[in-house]
């Protein structure tokens, strides 16, 4: 049997419309030859996990930009945990300093991308721990 | 090098050149005889070499490179057409630029305090940033403004928010900038009525409305309305500027966001003249005469790392503005070809490791502008990468351009590298490269159907992943990110947004709801919707609802009524 490609939605949440690095990585993670679907901006906490269930993704990545990461990323994790996507990994990427890693980890991200994060890093995490994840 | 035959013809008479040509006999027998020597003893480092965008750079640039080249054609002397050398005869020995530090964060309290402290260290000019919410319309209290309120820039969603915002300042001796986009002509009309109620006349008050929606599809994307309807909001601001407050400059047609987005050089050039070339068509078709327009448009540009070709862009964007007004518009004024603009040093090249290198790359940039030049700079404080600047960071950015107007001499002479064969070669290929995307936007039906297509959008998004790869492949190097790492931290002090600002801004809104006389705005409300559905210039409309303290989201939201919301193209 032909094994699943690892399929990855990529989110932009809160009002910011700076999405170069949004557009980069899911360019990125398709030349990496994953299924990635894109959102669009200004999505809703609720939108992006109902993308998400939908399209039954492997892994979501959120980028932000804002400084609002701090009210949206945990809302986004709350709501992952209560529709059972325990399994799905949280990827948060954009301007999000040191301090606030423990604490967005702690709500349920899997791994925070800070600035000069290179695209194959963020391949490699998700090839590395999705497989772990549905094993 | 050297290689192929010169283009096609050219459109205009009074810009052949050629751009490519064959090496001259002598140069010939200098490869032969005294180069290729040399290079087999010591190659050079890489094969080729490229500008940051991605342009060939040659080993050397002589006199064979302009030939053709002609000085009153090409320059002409600085103040006088095509202005290449400069919009002013003298440039800085007359007056350096305007500096001008873009600052807006958390309350208007906060931000007018910053303000007064950017004036009283010299600053010559205000330039204020509004947050999220308000760029997108909508009030403190909004849901969607959650999370968001004061982080990026300075909440405002009411005249109450702007009177405490400008409190103290004299509106007119100063000229104040302010970045909004949709909701621009609102957030005019309140900085308007300030000035009204301070006594300040409209016929002499100046500034700047950034008011440039078009690069808000295609690069910044913080739009509300469809780009037809948003297009009219742009009319009616400019057409009621040129009458009632002549001395404002009611758009800053903005490449800065291009480039941010990740254009190259020539990109960023090119929509943003084509973008000033749709504003202009557009008003002109609402009946009126270019003079009384194009005189108060202004541009803003983007101030990037690679130094000779950042200067050949600001050289040649005067130049084509100039050709472009006189052949397309044929104004009478010659104030209507003049190319004025602002830059600000490149956001996007600011790393967040090693922070203390971003002093030196504003450095360059600054340089670059300032070599461009530029009407007014801001320049980029080193925790950036971060955060918003904190008053230290943003002290020393304000005194990196004092360095350069006052310590560095480039200010004594007007366009000091006009004539370097290299730097003219470089302005006559972005000014060709530039007209070339002029003919693919104008094929496309111009700017806003380009745009609806996702033209631009595309161009700019596909530029941004080849640079990304370049930097991951090392094939450009950027100082401790891809080379010369080091693990120590560089702790520096970044500037924290109290989680809590959004709370006294829903209280002084509540507050305010409750103490405004609420049946006239309502009726200024539904004043504003008849006028949107009517051709009506909306800014006497939009004045009479600030008047009554209608809310930012209270007025967009008859608009949103009125117009529709946009959505992009799906990205694929």
């Amino acid at each position: 049997m032909r094994e699943r490609r690892i399929r990855v939605i990529v989110a932009k949440p809160g009002l910011d419309g700076h999405d170069r690095g949004a557009k980069i990585i899911a360019r990125a993670l398709r030349d990496g030859g994953m299924e990635v679907i894109y959102t669009g901006l200004r999505q809703t906490p609720e939108a992006i996990v109902t993308a998400a269930l939908q399209e039954d993704v492997d892994a979501i990545g959120i980028s932000i930009l804002s400084g609002a990461h701090n009210t949206i990323v945990p809302r986004i994790a709350e709501l992952m945990h209560a529709q059972g996507l325990d399994d799905m990994l949280l990827l948060v990427g954009g301007i999000i300093p040191d301090e606030d890693i423990p604490g967005l980890k702690k709500a349920g991200v899997s791994e925070v991308f800070q600035p000069g994060a290179s695209t194959q890093e963020i391949v490699d995490y998700i090839r590395a721990h999705v497989k772990r994840h549905r094993q | 090098m050297h290689k192929g035959n010169r283009a096609g013809g050219d459109r205009v008479t009074d810009q052949p050149k050629p751009l490519e040509r064959e090496p001259s006999e002598a140069e010939l027998r200098w490869e032969r005889a005294t180069l290729r020597p040399s290079l087999e003893k010591s190659p050079e480092r890489q094969s080729s070499f490229t500008s940051l965008s991605g342009v060939p750079i040659e080993r050397l640039y002589t006199p064979a490179d302009l030939a053709g080249f002609d000085y009153a054609r090409d320059l002409g002397d600085p103040g006088a057409y095509p202005f290449t050398r400069g919009i002013h005869r003298t440039m800085y020995r007359g007056r350096t630029w305007t500096m001008r530090q873009f600052a807006g964060f958390a309350t208007p309290e906060d931000t007018n305090q910053r303000l007064h402290y950017l004036l009283e260290q010299g600053q010559t000019g205000l330039s204020i940033a509004f947050d999220l919410p308000t760029l997108m319309g909508y009030d403190s209290d909004h849901l969607l403004a959650e999370g968001e309120v004061g982080k990026c820039g300075v909440a405002v969603s009411s005249l109450a928010d702007m009177e405490t915002l400008l409190a103290g300042l004299p509106l007119e001796q100063v000229t104040t900038s302010m970045t909004i986009n949709s909701p621009a002509a609102i957030i005019w009309a309140m900085y308007l009525v300030v000035a009204e109620k301070n006594g300040a006349d409209w016929k002499k008050i100046s500034g700047t409305t950034q008011n440039d929606i078009l690069k808000e599809y295609i690069a910044q994307k913080e739009y509300i309305f469809p780009p037809r309807p948003s297009m009219r909001l742009v009319v009616d601001t400019l057409t009621f500027g040129a009458r009632e407050v002549p001395r404002w400059n009611p758009i800053s047609i903005s490449g800065y966001h291009i480039r941010e987005a990740g254009s190259t050089a020539v990109q960023e050039l090119a929509f943003t003249l084509r973008d000033g070339i749709e504003y202009a068509e557009w008003v002109v078709r609402a009946g009126m005469d270019v003079d009384d327009f194009a005189p108060r448009l202004s541009f803003f540009f983007n101030a990037h790392n690679d130094l000779f070709e950042e200067i050949a862009k600001y050289r040649a964007a005067r130049r084509i503005w100039a050709r472009v007004m006189r052949e397309r518009f044929g104004p009478q004024n010659p104030r209507s070809w003049l190319c004025r603009f602002h830059a600000q040093t490149a956001g996007c090249s600011l790393t967040a490791q090693q922070p203390y290198n971003n002093v030196v790359r504003t450095t360059i940039q600054a340089l670059a502008a300032v070599l461009g030049g530029t009407q007014s700079l801001h320049t980029n404080s080193l925790d950036e990468a971060w955060a918003l600047p904190t008053e230290q960071a943003v002290t020393l950015a304000l005194r990196t351009q004092q360095v350069l107007a006052h310590e560095s001499g480039v200010v004594n002479t007007v366009d000091p590298l006009a004539g370097s064969y290299f730097v003219e070669k470089l302005t006559l290929q972005t000014e060709r490269a530039c007209y070339d995307y002029f003919d693919k936007i104008d094929a496309l039906g111009g700017m806003v159907a380009a745009i609806e297509r996702g033209y631009p959008q595309k161009e700019i998004h596909d530029a941004a992943y080849a640079y990304q790869r370049a930097i991951e492949r090392k094939e450009k190097i950027i100082v401790g990110v891809n080379d010369y790492v080091s693990e120590a931290k560089h702790p520096i002090e970044i500037l924290v947004i109290d989680e809590d600002v959004a709370r006294p801004q829903r209280q002084k809104l509540a507050a305010l709801r409750r103490r405004r006389d609420n049946a006239r705005v309502l009726s200024t409300l539904e004043a504003l919707a008849r006028a949107a559905s009517s051709d009506q210039n909306l800014m006497p409309f939009i004045l009479q609802g600030v008047r009554a303290y209608a809310t930012v989201g209270e007025m967009c939201d008859v608009l949103r009524k009125a117009f529709g919301t946009y959505e992009e193209p799906a990205f694929r």
